[in-house]
């Protein structure tokens, strides 16, 4: 369960902003996670409520957009989606690849701010 | 009253380890130091086979390592028997190792004066595989009793690693281990990783890691001469 300081870390990065704008109130929290991220999206949903509590956070949207996992396809060369988590093969010729484009992502993107 | 405003940050959350991780590579290579980091579940054999590879690589490369559990200093005993240098990091409550601890962990060390630094992270399959720790190659162990499907349910921390070792093979046969499987299932989440089967009680297989590991350490050591 490293959801939960990992929430800390993005409490403590958003924060930065608002204070930055006078302690302009936070109205969303804007995230892009990958599955090969290593967190899991609904238990970094719970770790953000609690971390936000008492925080002026707290009833703060989290928009999460999940990133789905993309490779560089040797036989296609081109990006294409991988099958699966567990099936990291390319989805329209099922070449096998490791290089990885997307779904590792882990990224604080945006900040909605009420100044 | 003033409208929402959207305001971009484009930031890794984990971007505080990610600095201190890459400030950590660059200081053991200055050091010429090759740093491991093994992963794995609860009672995979971590430290067995770390109690061997210590014992092994002592006699000819001067070897540190830093140990990751939640409580208890046990580890770390066991593995001093096998060489001088080690620390344990005992984390509490949290769930894996991070930048911040292994650079406070190695506070007071000569990095120059080793060549090889393994780092036990605690046993868990999910967490430590956000981390980065500054590692040069992250081992993830699988033993033959857990069931050849641990790839398939931990895909994360088997594509954040280098390469697998599959672990306590004298017991395959009792376990019904299909060794085939499992690595068909490790090629399916990681392509092309490097695999390794070895039984550290009967020590089948410690020599081919070993030399893996010694291998590595020219390859490091002619990246940076370079």
């Amino acid at each position: 369960m490293h959801e939960l300081s990992i929430a800390m870390s993005i409490l403590d990065r958003v924060l930065e902003e608002s204070r930055a704008r006078g302690d302009a109130r936070v109205e969303a929290v804007y995230l892009r996670i990958g599955p090969l991220s290593g967190v899991d999206v609904e238990a970094l949903r719970f770790a953000f409520e609690v971390a936000c509590e008492e925080s002026q956070l707290s009833g703060c949207r989290l928009e999460i957009t999940e990133v789905p996992i993309s490779l560089e396809c040797p036989s296609c060369r081109s990006e294409k989606q991988a099958v699966s988590i567990q099936q990291l093969c390319c989805s329209d010729c099922g070449t096998p690849s490791p290089e990885i484009v997307h779904g590792r992502e882990l990224e604080l993107r945006a900040v909605e701010l009420v100044e | 009253m003033n409208r929402p405003r959207l305001v971009e940050v484009r930031e890794n959350i984990l971007k505080q380890n990610d600095l201190l991780a890459r400030s950590l590579r660059t200081r053991f290579h200055e050091a010429g130091v090759l740093v491991v980091s093994f992963v794995s579940s609860p009672g995979s054999g971590k430290t067995t086979l770390l109690e061997k590879l210590l014992a092994r690589a002592s006699e000819k490369f001067r070897i540190a390592a830093l140990v990751g559990d939640l409580a208890t200093e046990n580890d770390a005993a066991r593995l001093m028997r096998a060489a001088p240098q080690v620390k344990q990091i005992t984390t509490g409550t949290v769930c894996h190792l991070d930048a911040h601890m292994v650079e406070l962990a190695l506070a007071n060390w000569e990095l120059n004066k080793l060549d090889l630094l393994f780092i036990e992270n605690v046993g868990n399959l999910v967490c430590p595989s956000s981390y980065d720790l500054g590692e040069d190659l992250r081992f993830v162990l699988l033993s033959a009793t857990e069931g050849e499907d641990k790839p398939l349910k931990y895909p994360t921390i088997f594509n954040t690693s280098d390469v697998a070792i599959i672990t306590k093979m004298d017991l395959a046969a009792a376990a019904e281990f299909d060794v085939e499987l499992a690595h068909r299932n490790i090629q399916s989440v990681r392509p092309g990783m490097r695999v390794f089967e070895l039984s550290a009680k009967t020590g089948k297989g410690i020599d081919e890691l070993s030399s893996f590991i010694q291998s590595q350490r020219l390859v490091s050591q002619s990246a940076t001469a370079v």
